[in-house]
């Protein structure tokens, strides 16, 4: 079998406006016009979408799954960044 | 996410990839989430046999939906209205679409796409023996949409919740188009059994060839399923075979009698102490035959896949061509 895989992106599909474009899945095309008419058929053949992103996988940079801790445990112990820590008397509570 | 290790920034290769070698610490770490219900996503840690299992069942998944476009396809063009064969369009497009996002899932972990045609073509790869049965009518295609779609819904819906994350996506998606499918077969059977009496004995006579071989979809019984309870205990299958299987007949019955047909199965009657219904013994024999390559239409599906791939080659390269040509282009105008 002759071996030519053709790149892959990422695809991202905003569901209305309004709304964040959202990661859905991914698909294999020659270059972008062909990736954005390839994700409308794989993945708004419902009308799902009104504005679809095309992104070349090679080019997303994501953190390390190992870093995770470091990263994101910090955060774990600043209650203060919650409304919920602060109390405050009942009549002025919903402040 | 979609891919493996190409979306680490050049020269911060992680620690531990998911293809790191087994580790006894990662291991008791994956363990505790699967047991606490965690999802498992692409960058993880994950032992080689769960990356293995997933492969294979994701793939093979990928592959039934694929050549389950071929018995239905054959249709098309013969549908009795345009009505019908818009609808069978769309039907056997979905089928399309699940194939590609199940792709897409199984590539998240370390195989190519190439790889996966590959194995479908060469015939290494399995699908789903209930596309090597022949659709010899009108009333096969709505048959296939009530029994064969109804039971892979059934397969399916457990599959939503399975450890692994993008398994599991890609699954809800498609759940929410299967519905669709199970009602327009069933629909197109209440037409015809509201026609002539040929037209009823076509749908009777299509239920009769396609009940045993829907059956059969749900696998070997559990005794003879001997990866079941590991797939259980990683979480990625959740019902057993024969749980799924009784499900379906009860749920099936009731459908029957409202459409006018007869179930082929004179064993077939309701059980009060078991709260189910009972039914005949399979013909496994059959089921493995159609397994290893001898059913009705195994060399015809496989000959399809081959041909497309071979035909639609200078589409391939006439596409890499045309990207090439306008990055050249572009380079050479910037
Ligand atoms: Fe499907
Ligand atoms: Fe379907």
């Amino acid at each position: 079998m002759e071996r030519k895989e053709w790149p892959l992106w990422e695809i991202f599909v905003r569901s209305k406006n309004g709304l964040d474009h959202k990661h859905c899945g991914s698909v294999h095309a020659t270059d972008a016009r062909m990736a954005l008419q390839v994700a409308r058929d794989v993945y708004t053949r419902r009308q799902e979408g009104v504005s679809i992103w095309a992104v070349r996988a090679e080019d997303i940079v994501a953190s390390d799954p190992d870093a995770k801790p470091e990263l994101f445990d910090p955060a774990e112990d600043k209650i203060y960044r919650h409304p919920t820590f602060y109390k405050l008397p009942d009549e002025v509570d919903h402040m | 996410m979609y891919t493996q290790a190409l979306d680490i920034p050049p020269g911060e290769q992680p620690k531990r990839t998911p293809d790191a070698v087994e580790n006894a610490a990662y291991q008791a770490e994956f363990d505790a989430r699967i047991d606490a219900g965690a999802t498992i996503e692409a960058k993880d840690w994950m032992p080689e046999a769960y990356r293995k299992t997933l492969v294979r069942q994701i793939s093979q998944h990928a592959h039934s939906e694929i050549v389950g476009m071929l018995p239905e396809g054959n249709w098309i063009s013969r549908a009795p209205s345009l009505k019908r064969k818009a609808i069978l369009l769309a039907k056997v497009q979905d089928e399309g679409g699940h194939g590609l996002y199940l792709y897409a899932a199984a590539e998240t972990l370390g195989v190519s796409r190439d790889d996966l045609t590959e194995a479908l073509l060469s015939g290494k790869a399995k699908y789903s023996s209930i596309f090597n049965y022949p659709t010899l009518n009108w009333a096969d295609v709505g048959v296939i949409g009530w029994l064969v779609d109804g039971a892979a819904i059934m397969n399916q819906i457990p599959l939503c919740k399975c450890s692994y994350g993008p398994y599991a996506r890609a699954m809800v998606r498609v759940c929410k188009e299967e519905s669709f499918h199970q009602r327009q077969g069933y629909d197109a059977l209440l037409a015809m059994m509201g026609g002539t009496d040929e037209q009823r004995e076509l749908v009777q006579d299509a239920v009769n060839r396609w009940w045993w071989p829907s059956l059969m979809m749900f696998g070997p019984h559990d005794a003879d399923s001997p990866n079941s309870g590991q797939s259980m205990r990683w979480g990625i299958k959740r019902i057993s075979n024969d749980d799924l299987r009784q499900k379906f007949v009860d749920a099936t019955v009731k459908q029957a009698e409202v459409l006018g047909v007869t179930l082929p199965d004179p064993e077939l009657k309701w059980n009060e102490a078991r709260g189910h219904y009972d039914f005949a013994a399979i013909d496994w024999d059959e089921f493995w035959n159609v397994v290893n390559g001898h059913g009705q239409c195994n060399v015809d599906r496989l000959a399809a896949r081959v041909k497309a791939w071979e035909d639609g080659a200078w589409v391939r390269e006439a596409a890499v061509a045309h990207a090439d040509k306008q990055a050249a282009r572009e380079k050479a105008a910037a």
